[in-house]
């Protein structure tokens, strides 16, 4: 019946494209119709295997997209505040504050450890970096159900963009940290600071990991987000941030004969990260005083294991996060 | 064309619907967690191929699964069993402005959502006048989008989308927002996109959208294929759908179904029956109502609808200022139609009896069928019969 219509308002006369080029076919990337392009299928089934790299290649080719996302987080976070991003100094300064009066004062801990506050700061820069990668990402699925359930790209997008802004955060606390060196007129030894890219690399990676499983985990079961609350005050305990690593040992080991107990307490990825921080960026480690307070292990070998470890631990999460996200839709 | 752009091929999607969302009621119902969870297809083997160029529809009432259909297509959802194939660029416009923060300013937003959408920053910052002055909101860029009104918010985000070029547009529902204006800028412009030889699937419950853009479409009816055809045939068919759920779900409120149209007849002035007239000729229409009780009012109503079902002519015995007498047992209502300068094609009647006030007794959709024959040459409803000369121009000879 169409055919009643006159050529003129038959759309099939029309398809060709116009004489002149239409606008975006002059752009890289733009050019060339649907014709041109091979019949794809939309998610093809990947082997739980084999599927990480295609995955990465996906994520990597919206890199552009997952730097706004990563913008968006920071803009929007204390958009309308007139702190602004101070306020992501607060927490971690009140943390300081508190631990330093608690346990540095009350508690005496200030007056074995020297330079008690860089100490503390050390490991709270790391511990909050690492909060903000788990809280962050545990979440960020169920906030963005509006994208999720509307638009396609890899979802692995959003767990990622959590960790790029926690880690710009991160970076503008250490800038905190080289004022409190400049302060107290003590910097860190130059040569034991490749730990702290090696262990920022194992935190991100770590992090990253345990994120992705939380993120997905998160959308079938709401409950996550509160068991993580309480999962990361749990860790913060058992890692050796405001006491020391050696009141540890000796509770444990000289105290009850229990060195495999501290030998599953050191594998706690987070205590190395934290302990390779304070003993590069702590400089009272330096001191005699301090000396003893900072780990004498092999940090480096420590770190390089738990490295590979927690890539294959990335690797693994990765998995996990792709088998469960097509159901991601329709679960939120 | 054997060269599909689009090839959905025996897809069916599950939805299992939990009611124990927390960890408390899996825990406790952890045995018995299959029998909590229902199970219900949404789509059942859909299978269908879109050729470069098309338009295709996807309608059905609430729940038929096209918008589930349209997220498989999209790679939003992933299908139980089957698999959807697609060449080239594609853009979902499944909720406008879906990647809107509110705390961003519109100009923030515009790039953000252009990097959902898939243009890079360099990209979008060429457009960006253009994405601007499409919207209309240029005084308004640089405030933070929590405060536009919806209708702002609209504009901006199909501004966006439009300047995204792809080769594969899906949309959901997104051409019932906005002013009138607007609208029209929006169907201007999928208008272009067609005409670039772009492909759009589209999702919607305006049928005469369906009739306007579309040169096929696909009716779904709980999850099933169940039609796959012309624009016409498919609306045609859902509204035959409407008609009869609407007539399974009416109460047979006060033995409505007791006033029933016997019969349609088109017949010639001197009443033989017909088939064909030429255009501007005279039609007479009767139709047979019957009623087992008495009833004191009512009205008789006929409407004229064309190949594309577009409503031609339409009128009914109160609009006309008539009063039949009280209808019990079997009446004839003619209504004479001394001239219909229609163009050439076929007509389709339908008539409806119901009371002055409240729903149809009975209605019959295209029961009579007639052709009106003139000389072609004509789109449109009405014949004309237009002169055509070339008169002699002056000043460039």
């Amino acid at each position: 019946m169409l055919s009643d219509r006159p050529a003129a308002f038959d759309r099939s006369t029309a398809c060709d494209r116009p004489t002149g080029l239409p606008r975006h076919e002059l752009e890289p990337g733009h050019a060339g119709g649907a014709a041109a392009a091979p019949l794809r299928l939309v998610h093809p089934p990947r082997s739980f295997a084999r599927g990480f790299l295609p995955d990465v290649a996906d994520v990597w080719a919206y890199r552009e997209l997952l730097g706004n996302l990563v913008r968006k987080e920071l803009k929007v976070r204390y958009k309308d505040s007139v702190l602004g991003f101070l306020w992501t100094l607060v927490r971690p300064l009140l943390q300081l504050f508190i631990y330093a009066i608690a346990i540095g004062v009350f508690l005496g801990q200030g007056r074995a450890i020297p330079d008690f506050g860089v100490y503390l700061f050390t490991g709270l820069v790391a511990w909050t970096l690492f909060t903000d990668v788990i809280g962050g990402c545990t979440g960020t699925i169920v906030s963005n159900a509006g994208l999720v359930k509307k638009v396609y790209l890899p979802r692995e997008l959003f767990p990622l963009s959590v960790v790029g802004a926690a880690v710009v955060n991160f970076a503008l606390q250490l800038v905190v940290l080289v004022a409190a060196y400049a302060v107290t007129e003590s910097w860190p030894r130059p040569a034991d600071l490749p730990l702290v890219p090696l262990a920022l690399a194992v935190l991100v990676v770590f992090g990253t990991a345990l994120g992705l499983v939380l993120a997905a985990a998160n959308v079938y079961l709401r409950d996550v987000q509160y068991l993580v609350e309480i999962g990361l005050l749990l860790w913060f305990w058992m890692t050796p941030i405001v006491y020391d690593w050696t009141k540890v040992r000796t509770n444990l080991v000289d105290h009850h004969g229990l060195s495999w107990l501290f030998q599953i307490y050191l594998a706690n990825p987070m205590a190395n990260v934290v302990l390779a921080f304070q003993k590069a960026l702590w400089p009272g480690g330096d001191t005699r005083q301090g000396q003893p307070f900072a780990y004498d292990g092999d940090l480096y070998l420590r770190l390089g294991v738990l490295l590979l470890v927690c890539t294959a631990l990335l690797w693994c999460a990765q998995r996990i996060f792709a088998r469960t996200q097509g159901n991601f839709a329709q679960e939120l | 064309m054997g060269n599909p752009v689009i090839r959905v091929d025996g897809v069916s999607k599950r939805f299992t619907i939990r009611k124990d969302k927390s960890l408390k009621e899996r825990l406790v119902n952890f045995r018995r967690s299959a029998a909590h969870a229902e199970v219900f297809w949404a789509l059942r083997e859909v299978s269908f191929e879109l050729d470069p160029a098309t338009t295709l529809a996807l309608i059905g009432h609430n729940g038929s699964g096209k918008s589930t259909l349209l997220k498989i297509i999209g790679g939003i959802l992933a299908p139980t069993t089957g698999t959807v194939a697609r060449r080239g660029r594609l853009a979902a416009l499944l909720e406008l402005g879906a990647g809107f923060h509110g705390d961003l300013t519109g100009r923030e937003n515009v790039y953000l959502n252009a990097s959902i959408l898939g243009l890079t920053r360099a990209q979008t910052a060429r457009h960006f006048d253009e994405i601007v002055e499409f919207s209309g909101i240029e005084e308004f860029i640089d405030t933070q989008v929590k405060f536009y009104s919806s209708g702002m918010h609209v504009r901006l985000a199909f501004a966006v989308a439009v300047h995204v070029d792809p080769e594969i547009m899906l949309i959901d529902e997104v051409l019932a927002v906005g002013d009138e204006p607007f609208q029209r800028k929006c169907l201007e412009r999928i208008k272009r996109f067609q005409q670039e030889g772009r492909t759009i699937v589209l999702v919607t419950h305006g049928l005469d959208v369906v009739h306007q853009l579309c040169d096929r479409a696909v009716v779904l009816d709980h999850g099933q294929l169940v039609l796959d055809g012309t624009p016409v045939q498919a609306v045609r068919a859902l509204r035959d759908r409407y008609a009869e759920a609407e007539r399974l779900a009416a109460p047979e409120a006060g033995g409505a179904r007791s006033v029933h149209i016997t019969d349609v007849r088109v017949l010639d002035t001197s009443g033989a029956p017909l088939r064909a007239i030429d255009s501007g000729g005279a039609l007479v229409l009767e139709v047979d109502v019957e009623s087992a009780v008495r009833r004191e009012e009512w009205v008789v109503g006929i409407a004229l609808r064309n190949h594309m079902d577009l409503l031609v002519y339409g009128t009914n015995t109160r609009l006309l200022g008539h009063r039949p007498p009280p209808l019990h047992g079997r009446r004839t209502a003619r209504f004479v139609l001394p001239s219909l300068p229609l163009v050439d094609g076929q007509y389709y009647v339908t008539t409806a009896v119901h009371p002055p006030v409240g729903p149809e007794w009975h209605r019959l959709d295209r029961t009579a069928v007639f052709r009106i024959n003139s000389d072609g040459g004509e789109d449109g409803v009405l014949h004309v019969d237009p002169k055509f000369e070339v008169v002699e121009g002056e000043g460039l000879t």
